[in-house]
């Protein structure tokens, strides 16, 4: 394949989309919980893991249809989410807010460590049906069929959970907490329900990118979700983390911007792909921290 | 001063006689723990005095660690394992005590280069900015393969360090932090933690008094890291990262915002985490260690936020006078 040809970059630009799809889906997790509770939920890459090895138990036992397996996955999620809230961060939620953050460094390091102790650090494959696997050829690039499957689902989470926040009582419960927590509370808004209802749908999607990862990469392992939690979390600052939109558009940023990183300069750069990702995130921290969405916001004094 | 003279003689006293005692594995052990406090206390600097909460110390050790390595390091295997190295470097073959002091420097340099950004950030965004920093460091050691021979790491490194530098630095550290924090330099710090924007009005300039901890204790921790270096012989680039910099902090939280607590945190975890080991590889637990820390830090965080020891010091001359050792 000849070099910066055509073909070759649309082939580049699809696989960004792919991983943008799941960068999105991980960075509105944590931009629901940001907007909602100012908390920087460091455990969130760790649901991620959870999915991905929840998701392999599923499809190795029950070879039931690939939608099945997502939903469960799903549900899983929603329900370690209600439960890391309930026990580890709401007895400390007056606390000050870097409290939540070491809180929830001890919540992944819990996680990944109960992962090595019962599964082992040795990654393991991750195999998915072989219909799945098939390829797709459109035009110049091709894809398997799970990627469209990545794309097309994660496109339709985020807009329904766009039409979720937006039209539905407890969607507007949400923005209204993320935006004043006293005065929702004050209007007679449940706040617990909300938060909680944000890390449910928050760590859900995170599972189910989870499972995402694992058919896109092929391996998995109790220490895989870190990287991906901390650039999800690049990619909502760099949209814009008080807003799902800025979460989904950093989210599709950051994956083409790594892909083309890894995919335009010579090979012997691509290590240094992760050092270009962190060197983005200060970066943008610096000149316009509140992101490309983001209105003002108190990131810097 | 007299206290201090005696506290010198003391801990002196101590590790004279734990030279002579102790077997070679609970010598290193001992040396490890003494390594935790100049990595706790040079950390508290940053995060329980200013209040600025920086994981990036990993990073300053690597640096302090894998400088001195390669000036410690036999022209001879150099020429063999770093290829790449410049030939001053290739050359040379420096005293493990300057080595591990250019390591520091070095650290602390990279510090002040870091820190002149980063430090505008607030909270938990300075956090994850200086995680990043230590994911940049990280990936540029692997992938700096004729210079740190990449994910390989460096091994057969002289053990230089013994007990006697350990005890040196663990004073000069111990000794640099009190001083700094009773002093007009430790004033500003423990007031912009308390209130930035108060602390700038009175005058307080907040890079230079924030961008100070920060270097300081990365000199610290780039000395840590070279003693790490020296005391386990081999090291790579995943030895410093994100459990590192959570162990740190662990100290930090359960001991509390007090030297006194720095250090009763870092004697704490140590020796927790020695305890563990044995265990963890008898019953093949491997994680239990980090499970175990991790849930004693959310039950501190939960009941006891201000960590073991508050915000109290333990002050060495009422501690003399009330054992009658000094009138």
């Amino acid at each position: 394949m000849s070099f910066l040809s055509i073909g070759y970059i649309l082939q580049q630009v699809a696989n960004g989309f792919i991983l943008g799809s799941i960068y999105s889906l991980v960075a509105i997790g944590f931009s629901m919980i940001f907007s909602i509770i100012g908390l920087i939920n460091f455990s969130h890459g760790d649901i991620l893991m959870l999915g991905a090895f929840s998701a392999l138990a599923f499809i190795t036992a029950l070879h039931g249809p690939i939608w099945v397996v997502f939903g469960m996955v799903g549900v899983v999620g929603f329900l370690i989410g209600i439960a890391i809230e309930r026990v580890a961060f709401r007895p400390i939620r007056s606390a000050p807010q870097v409290t939540g953050f070491i809180t929830s460094l001890a919540i992944s390091s819990l996680i990944e460590n109960f992962g090595i102790l019962v599964l082992t650090a040795q990654p393991r494959s991750f195999n998915i049906p072989d219909y799945l696997n098939g390829l797709l050829n459109v035009g110049a690039v091709s894809f398997r069929v799970i990627d469209a499957i990545i794309v097309a689902l994660s496109t339709t989470i985020v807009i329904s959970l766009y039409m979720y926040t937006k039209y539905t009582r407890m969607g507007m419960a949400m923005r209204a907490t993320a935006q004043n927590i006293d005065a929702s509370r004050l209007m007679g808004i449940n706040v617990n329900r909300v938060i909680m209802i944000a890390f449910a749908i928050g760590s859900s999607l995170a599972a189910i990118a989870g499972l995402m990862w694992g058919a896109k990469f092929g391996q998995i392992s109790p220490l895989m979700g870190f990287l991906p939690g901390l650039k999800a979390f690049v990619a909502a600052v760099i949209g814009g983390i008080r807003d799902i939109r800025g979460a989904v558009l950093g989210g599709y940023v950051l994956g083409f911007s790594e892909v083309l990183f890894v995919g335009l300069l010579p090979p012997d750069m691509s290590g240094y792909r992760d050092a270009f990702v962190f060197t983005l995130l200060i970066v943008i921290l610096l000149i316009k921290p509140e992101g490309m969405l983001g209105r003002e916001e108190e990131v810097i004094k | 001063m007299i206290a201090g003279i005696y506290t010198l003689v003391i801990l002196g006293g101590i590790s004279y006689t734990m030279e002579r005692t102790l077997n070679d594995y609970h010598l290193t052990v001992v040396e490890f723990l003494g390594i935790y406090v100049i990595l706790a206390v040079s950390l508290a600097l940053t995060n329980s005095f200013t209040g600025l909460f920086s994981l990036g110390h990993p990073a300053f050790m690597a640096i302090g660690a894998y400088i001195s390595a390669i000036l410690t390091f036999p022209p001879i295997r150099k020429a063999i394992m770093m290829p790449a190295l410049p030939h001053f470097l290739a050359n040379m073959q420096l005293p493990f005590c300057l080595a591990v002091i250019i390591g520091g420097v070095i650290a602390a340099l990279s510090a002040f280069i870091i820190g002149f950004p980063v430090l505008r950030l607030r909270g938990h965004y300075l956090a994850v900015a200086t995680i990043g920093f230590m994911i940049i460091v990280q990936v540029l050691i692997t992938n700096m393969n004729s210079l740190t021979r990449g994910p390989l790491g460096i091994n057969g490194i002289y053990p230089y360090t013994d007990i006697w530098w350990v005890y040196i630095w663990v004073v000069v550290t111990v000794y640099t932090v009190w001083r700094v924090l009773n002093s007009r330099f430790g004033r500003a710090m423990l007031a912009i933690r308390e209130d930035e924007i108060a602390a700038e009005s009175l005058g307080i300039s907040l890079t230079y008094f924030k961008l100070f901890p920060l270097v300081l204790g990365a000199f610290f921790a780039g000395v840590a890291g070279g003693l790490w270096a020296h005391l386990v012989t081999a090291i790579t680039p995943s030895s410093f990262s994100l459990p590192l910099a959570f162990l740190l902090v662990v100290m930090l939280v359960i001991g509390g915002k007090s030297i006194t607590g720095a250090i009763i945190g870092a004697l704490l975890i140590g020796i927790v985490s020695e305890l563990l080991r044995p265990l963890e590889m008898a019953t093949q637990m491997y994680g239990l260690t980090q499970i175990v820390t991790a849930i004693g830090l959310l039950a501190i965080l939960i009941k006891k936020p201000g960590g073991i020891a508050g915000s109290k010091e333990i002050n060495l001359v009422s501690l003399y006078k009330s054992l009658k050792v000094l009138r």
